[in-house]
């Protein structure tokens, strides 16, 4: 698509701050969750799962289980070996990957603690969980590769193999280079010039290992009960769920329905396609009866797929005056022991997203997906990009801080000017459209950036304990995935696509439905406002349908910020089509020429007259079809479907500031300033919704949350005392702009928004906290940056001549030696 | 089995109950209140937050047998003859919920936080609601409409350019 003329006027719904249609029954607990459904008959599942990390499984007795008080039966994974199906890698990242066969029932291995390895059904939840207990399972404990390092150098000889069947922890090795590409000049001689004569910067920074956890735990119910096998389940993706279903099981598409209903949170967390799933599908067609699974939070946190999870080694080579000239980028990434539905192509989606919102003239991006005997990786929100993010924005303040300048100084001298777009990077990839200078204007002026240095260096050189940190994020992130071909030419299993249906009711009122799927993203209430300004008819008209393939037969779901950009794309030409087959049959009933009539409003006028017809009564008529013209088809149903030819590129400017307590170690966000481009808005309320949720989850990695394993690979953080999701009381309130550039590849202007918060905060608040602490000669601290961490890194350069800390040993004995390695301290060869 | 007699958002039920079973079950699986939702399985997250005997309590750390003899008000017994509770209202006006799951338990303890303190600061109103978990809001529009909610906030700053 080109650039369009007729992009609409901003009418009188687009860009209103509806309330939402959604929350009526949200708020009065008139809501259907999965776990909330009751058949009659109904069964119920309980798992049992591996306590270990990686073990044989010798032998499963399940006799006394199957023995306990209405238990119906209990399946092993040998027992079902020929028709429980796989889950599916849909993206292999190279034809050569090595990837394990991923059962949904572990059959001779457990490969991670939290793997299914036997499966109760009984006639209460409860009973189920007693008869769990009651199967015994004999172990032997195997190797486990655990660490993402040691994963990737073990072979068959030596460390650990997470799949010693294999041979290998590398499951596939993915290269984006921007000499080989065209794109750009060899990152190899950027490097060495600037070693000769230029800065080079090195740094490896980790992307701890998170957990989704959405606030609905998954659930699934399966119904085998009629023609069709009905599955309700928390999902993200009940089209691609109905897909698999078929493609693995044997079980025609036709005879299966998936149902999202109300869906509570997923983050990319429920993009997936689960053992669960898979395994209450089973045990409903064995029994024939309905079957029913909720998980435990504990369960959700430690089998339902993590996130990030990555080591970044990052060179970067400038000239002396801080023009980067290289970027080079080694990643290697933990997958957790099976590949995911996305699995490798999430860190892959960083490839394009390192060289972010600059012009760099060389670029190299490796990344290493690695296998471990961990729970499986996959999407969380904004899956690579805030990876990429957080590696690019951490590094440019890395060269502010060698150069001695402002790290938003160091950016603008690098980032795209707002008349040189559309840019093509260095990745390859054309931003359509942005204002980086006109974004970090703004976001400057709210925050008092200038009075916040002040400030910092008044702290500084009165020594006070509190010192400040102000932490800079200029990003943009590529989202609306995604156009079929390029995913085709990423090896991707199926297109990027989006599908849409309007039908005109009889009665006037109109039907949408959208082949995305959210989960408390809004979308009935912001398609209804495209529509009702597309057609003219009021917004509480509308009726949005979604989620359920019976309804809205055809789409690719609600992930990578891609509802609005696609499926809402493919909601204007279904909407124009609507239009475009009411023109003829508005020219019959005016007894006018179409050359002669103008939509506008909702009305189809005869111009230059005061003659017309609405849409509405439009509709009426088809639905009597008793006066159309010769040879019609008396419907206006329409049906569009919007393949994507590139991608979209919000941005914008994050600003932090943070206070440190340097004798405690302990934190506090002060002031959270962002001003996002994400072009136009269709509602501004859930816009900010999307942020502010969005803000905290992107903070919350930097300061509070890590899936933390102990040495045999057990999930210690599994539960929400350990894994530590946000209260209110951790958080503040946030000062949050716009600007807008409108994107210039769709019609409606629109840009992702869903994951820009997350993928632009976590960097903000790390550099905050180095920026307060680089005085103290600290250049880094792991994520989360928690109080210990913070107070070792101020603390790392004590010694004993000049009297530091004499007592450091006894005043802090409960730290960890071992953990010292979660600083770097400046080691990183900088200059030449 | 227990006997056990409550009042559940205005109606009288009587049910023989297992010992072990949490309120929180009895409230959804045997009289079918299944706007009080279950989020966790170690009392943290406060979506299963209802009110009993007038306080609010998480539900699933309370047994049935427990709630014998006591009136509990879960989210659906919140509005009265259609009218909605002025939290329920601001929830909806500040845009305070996006999935919606730990909302009923939020606004159950969003009034128990007001019925304590009429007016609390936003650091009183987000210590008070510290022990309910959310998401998808980042509390940012939460805590606006409990400020709304409270009188404190003639209209909601939840909207972009908001300048707290």
């Amino acid at each position: 698509m080109t650039v369009t003329e007729d992009r609409p006027e901003t009418g009188n719904e687009i860009g209103k701050d509806r309330r939402r249609k959604e929350d009526q029954r949200l708020i009065t607990g008139r809501t259907r969750w999965t776990d909330n459904i009751q058949l009659t008959g109904m069964l119920h599942i309980a798992m049992v799962r591996s306590p270990f990390a990686h073990a044989r499984i010798t032998s499963i007795d399940t006799s006394e289980a199957k023995a306990a008080t209405n238990v119906v039966t209990v399946l092993t994974g040998r027992d079902v070996a020929d028709e429980q199906g796989v889950l599916a890698n849909a993206w292999p990242i190279t034809t050569d990957q090595v990837a394990p066969t991923h059962t949904p029932i572990a059959v001779d291995r457990a490969t991670f603690a939290g793997e299914i390895v036997a499966v109760v059904v009984a006639r209460s939840a409860a009973e189920a969980r007693d008869a769990a207990e009651l199967v015994d399972v004999d172990y032997e404990e195997l190797p486990a590769a655990l660490d993402l390092k040691e994963a990737a150098e073990a072979t068959a000889d030596s460390g650990a193999l997470a799949h010693p069947d294999l041979g290998t922890n590398k499951s596939a090795f993915w290269q984006l280079d921007s000499a080989e590409a065209g794109t750009g000049g060899d990152v190899e001689n950027a490097i060495a010039a600037a070693r000769a004569d230029g800065i080079v910067i090195e740094r490896e920074y980790r992307q701890q290992r998170l957990i989704p956890a959405f606030m609905e735990p998954r659930s699934v119910v399966v119904d085998p009960t009629a023609e069709q096998i009905t599955m309700w389940s928390a999902t993200q993706i009940p089209h691609i769920l109905r897909f698999l279903l078929a493609a693995t099981t044997g079980v025609p598409e036709s005879k299966i329905r998936v149902i999202a209903p109300d869906v509570g949170g997923g983050f990319g967390g429920k993009l997936q396609s689960t053992p669960e799933e898979w395994i209450t599908f089973l045990a409903a067609r064995r029994t024939g009866k309905p079957c029913k699974y909720t998980e435990t939070r504990s369960e959700s946190l430690m089998a339902a797929h993590h996130g990030r999870d990555q080591w970044q080694k990052l060179t970067l080579a400038a000239t002396t005056d801080g023009r980067v000239t290289g970027l080079k980028v080694e990643l290697l990434a933990d997958l957790g022991s099976y590949v995911a539905i996305m699995g490798g192509g999430v860190p892959v989606l960083g490839a394009w997203m390192f060289n972010s919102i600059y012009k760099f003239d060389s670029y190299r991006f490796n990344v290493q997906t690695v296998l471990t005997n961990k729970t499986w990786v996959d999407a969380y929100r904004g899956a690579g990009r805030p990876e990429a993010t957080f590696g690019i924005e951490r590094i440019m303040d890395e060269l502010a801080a060698e150069l001695g300048v402002d790290p938003l100084e160091i950016r603008e001298k690098n980032w795209i000017k707002h008349d040189e777009f559309p840019f093509t990077t260095v990745a390859g990839m054309t931003y359509d459209s942005g204002n980086y200078e006109a974004a970090t204007a703004k976001a400057k002026e709210m925050f008092g950036y200038e009075a916040l240095r002040t400030e910092q260096r008044q702290r500084r050189e009165a020594g006070d304990p509190v010192q400040l940190g102000i932490g800079v994020s200029t990003f943009t992130e590529m989202c609306g995935l995604a156009p079929s071909r390029i995913l085709g030419q990423l090896n991707y299993g199926a297109g990027g696509w989006e599908s849409a249906s309007i039908r005109m009711l009889p009665t006037g009122k109109v039907e949408v439905i959208t082949g995305v799927s959210p989960h408390g993203q809004g979308h009935e209430t912001a398609w209804s406002q495209i529509v009702a300004d597309r057609l003219g008819v009021p917004f509480e008209d509308v009726e949005v349908l979604h989620g359920d393939t019976q309804i809205a037969h055809k789409g690719l779901d609600t992930y990578g910020s891609r509802s609005l950009v696609v499926g809402g794309e493919a909601l204007v030409m279904a909407a124009d089509k609507v239009i475009e087959k009411a023109k003829p049959i508005a020219a019959h009933l005016l007894e006018a020429s179409t050359d002669d009539l103008e939509f506008d409003g909702g009305r189809f006028g005869v111009k230059g007259t005061d003659k017309g017809i609405a849409l509405t009564e439009i509709a009426t008529a088809v639905f009597a079809a008793h006066n159309l013209p010769d040879g019609i088809e008396p419907t206006l149903d329409s049906d569009a479907t919007f393949d994507p030819v590139t991608f979209s590129f919000p941005h914008g400017t994050h600003l932090c500031a943070v206070e440190i307590d340097t004798e405690t170690g302990g934190l506090k966000v002060r002031k959270y300033t962002c001003v996002d481009d994400i072009g136009n808005i269709v509602n501004p309320l859930i816009v900010a919704g999307q942020v502010h949720g969005g803000l905290v989850q992107g903070i919350a990695q930097a300061l509070w949350e890590e899936a933390v394993h102990d040495e045999s690979g057990t999930l210690v953080s599994a539960s929400f005392v350990d894994y530590l999701v946000p209260t209110a009381a951790d958080t503040i309130s946030f000062d949050i702009g716009h600007t807008t550039t409108p994107s210039t590849t769709n019609v409606l202007g629109v840009k992702g928004v869903g994951e820009a918060g997350t993928i632009a905060s976590t960097p903000a608040v790390v550099n905050a906290v180095v920026d307060a602490l680089r005085p103290f000669g600290v250049n880094d601290v792991r994520m989360p940056c928690t109080p210990e961490r913070v107070w070792k890194a101020i603390h790392s350069h004590d010694d004993a001549e000049s009297g530091g800390a004499p007592t450091e040993g006894a005043a802090a004995p409960h730290f960890d030696e071992a953990d010292t390695a979660d600083r770097t301290d400046g080691t990183g060869q900088e200059g030449s | 089995m227990t006997r056990i007699t409550v009042t559940v958002d205005g109606a009288s039920y009587s049910d023989d109950v297992e010992p072990r079973m949490l309120l929180v079950h009895y409230l959804r699986e045997r009289l079918g209140k299944t706007g009080t939702v279950v989020g966790c399985d170690t009392s943290n997250c406060g979506a299963c937050t209802v009110h009993l005997g007038g306080r609010s309590v998480k539900s699933c750390n309370v047994l049935a047998v427990q709630a014998d003899g006591q009136e509990v008000t879960t989210i659906e017994g919140l509005s009265t003859d259609g009218e909605l509770h002025p939290m329920q209202k601001a929830f909806r006006e500040c845009h305070a919920l996006q999935c919606g799951y730990c909302t009923p338990g939020m606004i159950m303890q969003a009034i128990d936080v007001l019925n304590d303190n009429p007016k609390p600061s936003e650091e009183e109103i987000r210590h008070g609601l510290e022990g309910n978990l959310c998401r998808c809001t980042g509390y940012h529009n939460i805590v606006r409409a409990v400020q709304t909610a409270s009188g404190q906030e003639s209209k909601p700053a939840a909207l972009e350019e908001s300048a707290s």
